[in-house]
């Protein structure tokens, strides 16, 4: 195995661990403001594929110029399963909160189900097939169209917790809720706002997979473990953290595929999750609890 | 409740017709050797299907559901008496188990399904505890005919078998094309089928004087939603050609980054898998589908009633396939009904011995005469080299079976129109 | 509590009733019927002892998987392997099963891992064997571990291979000892203990409860109790695949059954198998009326949402108070 050909795996594994890392940004922002674990993420995820798989198969719209539209509907259903479901149950206790979404979850999963059948789907773009040289390198150019998005998306969602007032809110509910309140905020507003974000983040990163993986509706538990890897990896409600357990992931499964096994790589992203948990629990780029 | 199933009329009609029309019921009753006024048993057989309707396997189990409702109204008019019970397993064994008791329960006198190994051994296992006895229509999985069961009939190679079958497919298609590759690259997905696959492969390829030498052996994980860095191995391994054990997503999700990654070998083939042939890759890959080559047990061209079944499946559902899982399904319902047919009876000991006697020369899948050993297997099955060509699978070799000739080595893909 | 004491009141009385009428069910009911109630014991069995660790110690996990899978290979690998009596096995996947709770527990608990961390750290070491039992030849890897099956006339209890009222009678007694033993836990000092931890641990940790050995308790007490499910499933369903049996999915099911029932509570567990059995059975059966997919779980999704708004401390908690029913389970 020459250089090229490491090269090569760690670039995809990079610019896959981007696309992940936007996903699990999703995932972050919510844990980070509510302390509620997101466990219908990975749903939310396979909603959105199969939304940019209509419009791309209905109305010729392919997945990038599609992603506002995704990502805005998905906003809508974030914003709405917050203010009428999950928001009785912030005071609840883990499990209850667990059991909550997981019911969702199977709900999502089984109406997707039942509108899509069971089949795989993906999307055929004239990209599908191509990739760039550079040099010895051969980018997948669906691969680079996706990772360069999402890095696009994620600057925008920084922008807007740094530079926005409601983005400097819902960090003042994050950083104190009972405070927020007292100076007026509108704290439940601004809950259902950040799940509608966090939604549309997912829903985002499901448009830009759909280019790099076929959908089907058994997918949503895998990515929603796999969400979790990555942002126990980068830190629970760090932004950055998420990307960087993302890029981490992205990067350990390829490398661990080449160097031992790729059926074993899942196992390596485990061991991986057990180590960080271990030894930083609070995420290599998270603050202390 | 299990449904029981009723084939629409108009698809009966259709298919009387089409079946008229394509050999004169009498002539094809006669043909399987039973003059079609033959009088019925006087039960009709309750025949209990378990297949993973739905779950992760539900495509292909929805398949195997249409292969063994569309030739019913075909059996009827060749005299058989059988019902259908069907039960859904959800791909999982437990469920599987319990709709197996369900179905007995419900009366069923016999058993078939049921494709994934997992839930075919739970369904064997309450065959054998309520002496029933269960046709397999499709599993590969070796432990089926190795517990010494006593109930269970498998027409369909077990992973040894079908390895075994693949790989001297392999000689044949060297010799066809007067192209020796020295050296394959091995991609298998990592599960029960796989590993059965590998270790079959892994024993014969000593055995079998294979001209060319496996160079390197890759697991997939049946969940990996990328294989882009299994495929980057492949390519370094730098071999003459590609082998893989594959289902049907990872098959499109390697051949596509195969494109991607542009790696060009003398082709792509399976010693014996589902996927490749399957309707949804030649549509997911187009042209790159094309020159994919799988060995596989398939339809025997000089059987009419496999004529008969592929048209008379086509008419009804024109946009699946009718490949092995419908061919398959079939013959488990044929064999069941036949058995009940010579038993002359639904007694459960009585059927078990008329399967045991089983001999139907007349079938739709390659290999002669449907006949059980003592342990259940069917050793009457024989693989064929299906080419996808111009989008559609084609059998190549044996070459007295065959509908076109083999391309070997295969067009580079960027030189594909 | 004496004896007389224990009989008094509504509860017991029903759960007597209750108890004679589960004895006697095999006389009258069908196999299929037969094949149902066990899986809602196992289940209620399952739910119990997961609930040791969450219910009674407040140590939330997820990966419960993880004990079933090892009990079930320990007992079944033994059995395939050296021809072992599955009681023996038991005993070592109890072994077994509790020593790797209790490294998870070290682990978790020394590192200060809680709540939803420390779920996750569950899942990740279930998934992380999972994929480490697909790779493992001797235990069959993926392609999984067959018990030899044959059609015998009589019972062999001591091998574990027969008819399914054997098993019927065998997770019966399962499911009574379990419950039993969760009710002598909770008599005890360490019962007392645990629910002081799983109110408030630092409060606990101040009156001087060994906070840290109990928990450490209270992962082995309920892992070693799951592996024993873990041996049940292997030898009545006689295969056993990693894929399947350290799923996920069955970390998740496991937990459904004492949340719905009542976390905590003794009897939640099996009311609450009870339930989820009786709900998939009917969406079954509406979903074969219906004849579409995905029916049958959307259904169940809505009816767990629905029950988790009603009745968000569970079911069994709502029903004692309602009915006066208390005396014989917490």
């Amino acid at each position: 195995m020459d250089a090229t050909f490491f090269l090569n795996v760690t670039s995809a594994g990079l610019l896959t661990g981007l696309v992940y890392g936007l996903m699990a940004l999703g995932l972050s922002v919510i844990f980070g403001v509510m302390r509620v674990v997101n466990f219908a993420h990975g749903d939310m995820m396979v909603v959105a594929m199969y939304a940019a798989f209509l419009l791309f198969t209905k109305l010729g719209i392919q997945p990038v110029p599609a992603l506002p539209l995704v990502a805005g509907g998905l906003f809508v259903l974030g914003y709405l399963l917050q203010r009428l479901v999950i928001n009785r149950f912030l005071g609840a206790t883990e499990h209850i909160q667990f059991l909550l979404l997981l019911s969702i979850a199977i709900i999502i999963t089984n109406g997707v189900l039942m509108v899509f059948g069971p089949d795989a789907r993906n999307i055929q773009l004239d990209a599908s097939f191509e990739s760039y040289s550079v040099g010895p390198l051969v980018l997948d150019k669906v691969r680079v169209i996706a990772a360069i998005t999402a890095g696009g998306v994620a600057a925008l969602l920084w922008a807007f917790f740094r530079y926005t007032t409601t983005g400097t809110a819902i960090r003042a509910c994050a950083d104190n809720p009972v405070g927020a309140r007292v100076v007026g905020l509108n704290v439940e507003q601004l809950y259902a706002v950040t799940f509608g974000i966090g939604a549309a983040c997912v829903g985002a990163a499901g448009c830009l997979l759909l280019l790099l993986v076929d959908v089907h509706p058994h997918l949503s538990s895998d990515y929603t473990l796999l969400g979790f890897i990555i942002v126990i990896l980068g830190g629970l409600g760090s932004l950055g953290g998420a990307l960087l357990g993302g890029i981490l992931v992205g990067l350990s499964e390829a490398l661990s595929g080449v160097l031992i096994a790729p059926s074993l790589k899942s196992m390596f992203s485990f061991g991986l999750l057990i180590l960080v948990l271990l030894l930083r629990p609070q995420g290599i780029l998270g603050k202390k609890p | 409740m299990s449904d029981n199933a009723t084939i629409p009329s108009a698809l009966h009609a259709l298919t009387r017709r089409q079946f008229t029309a394509a050999a004169g019921a009498g002539a094809l009753a006669a043909s399987i050797g039973l003059p079609a006024r033959s009088a019925r048993a006087a039960t009709p057989l309750k025949l209990g299907v378990l297949l993973p309707r739905s779950g992760h396997l539900a495509l292909i189990g929805q398949a195997c559901q249409r292969g063994a409702e569309i030739g019913l109204p075909m059996l009827r008019d060749l005299g058989y008496t059988i019902e259908l019970m069907n039960a859904d397993t959800e791909s999982n064994p437990d469920v599987g188990r319990t709709q197996a008791e369900k179905l007995i329960r419900e009366g069923a006198h016999m058993l078939m399904g049921c494709f994934d190994s997992a839930t075919t051994l739970a369904v064997a296992g309450v065959a054998e505890q309520k002496g029933i006895p269960f046709v397999v229509n499709i599993a590969a999985e070796p432990k089926l005919t190795e517990q010494g069961f006593k109930y269970t009939f498998r027409n369909f190679p077990s992973a040894g078998m079908l390895g075994k079958g693949g790989l001297l497919l392999y000689k044949d298609m060297f010799a066809a094309s007067g192209v020796t590759p020295k050296t394959a690259v091995l991609l298998h997905i990592n599960d029960s089928f796989g590993m059965g696959m590998l270790a079959g492969i892994n024993a014969l390829m000593p055995k079998l004087d294979l001209p060319f030498q496996i160079v390197e052996t890759i697991a997939y994980d049946p969940k990996a939603r990328d294989l882009s860095i299994e495929v980057a191995k492949a390519k370094a391994a730098k071999a003459d050609f590609v082998m893989t054990v594959t289902r049907l997503n990872d098959a499109i999700l390697l051949v596509r980054e195969m494109v991607k990654q542009q790696v060009d070998t003398m082709g792509i083939t399976s010693p014996g898998s589902p996927g490749m042939y399957d309707k949804q890759f030649l549509k997911a890959l187009g042209k790159y589908a094309d020159f994919c080559s799988v060995n596989i047990p398939w339809f025997d061209p000089k059987q009419d009633m496999a004529g008969v079944l592929q048209k008379t499946f086509e008419k009804a559902y024109p946009d699946e396939s009718c490949d092995l899982n419908v061919g398959f399904s079939f013959e488990g319902v044929l064999i069941a009904a036949d058995a009940h047919k010579r038993a002359g009876s639904t007694d459960a000991a009585a059927l078990t011995e008329a399967l045991r006697a089983t001999n139907l020369a007349n079938r739709v899948m390659l290999g002669g005469a449907i006949k059980f050993e003592a342990n259940g297997q069917n050793m009457n099955l024989k693989s064929a080299v299906v080419q996808n060509l111009g989008g559609k699978p084609t059998v190549v070799l044996p070459t007295e079976s065959a509908e076109a000739k083999l391309v070997f080595p295969a067009p580079a893909f960027k030189s594909r129109g | 509590m004496s004896a007389a004491a224990l009989l008094s009141g509504r509860g017991p009385r029903l759960l007597l009733a209750l108890l004679a009428a589960l004895v006697a069910a095999p006389l009258g009911v069908g196999d299929y019927a037969l094949s149902i109630l066990i899986a809602v014991l196992l289940q209620a069995y399952l739910g119990m002892s997961w609930n040791v660790m969450m219910g009674f110690a407040g140590q939330f996990s997820l990966g419960h998987a993880l004990y079933v899978g090892l009990g079930a290979y320990a007992s079944g690998t033994l059995f395939v392997h050296f021809g072992t009596s599955p009681w023996i096995g038991m005993l070592a996947g109890m072994a077994v099963s509790a020593a790797v709770g209790s490294v998870i527990g070290l682990l978790g608990f020394r590192f200060k891992v809680m709540g939803v961390y420390f779920a996750l750290l569950t899942i990740a070491f279930a998934e992380f064997t999972r994929v480490l039992f697909d790779h493992w030849g001797w235990v069959g890897a993926s392609s999984g571990l067959v018990l030899p099956v044959t059609n015998r006339a009589s019972d062999d209890l001591w091998l574990l291979r027969g008819s399914p009222t054997m098993f019927y009678y065998l997770i019966l007694a399962m499911t009574v000892g379990g419950f039993l033993f969760s009710r002598s836990l909770l008599m005890r000092r360490i019962g007392y203990y645990w629910q002081a931890i799983r109110e408030n641990e630092d409060a606990a940790d101040a009156l001087g409860i060994p906070v840290f050995r109990c928990k450490m308790i209270a992962v082995a007490v309920s892992a070693a109790m799951t592996s024993i499910g873990g041996m049940f499933i292997a030898f009545f369903s006689n295969n056993l695949f990693p894929e399947s049996i350290f799923s996920m999915h069955r970390s998740l099911e496991l937990i459904l059954g004492p949340i719905i029932g009542g976390v905590g509570t003794l009897f939640g567990p099996i009311l609450g198998a009870v339930l989820l059995t009786a709900m998939g059975e009917a969406f079954t059966l509406m979903g074969e009326t219906i004849g579409i997919d995905g029916v049958k779980q959307i259904a169940y999704g809505v009816c767990l949402l629905v029950i988790l708004i009603l009745k968000p401390g569970g079911v069994w908690p709502w029903l004692r108070t309602r009915f006066g029913l208390d005396g014989g389970g917490k």
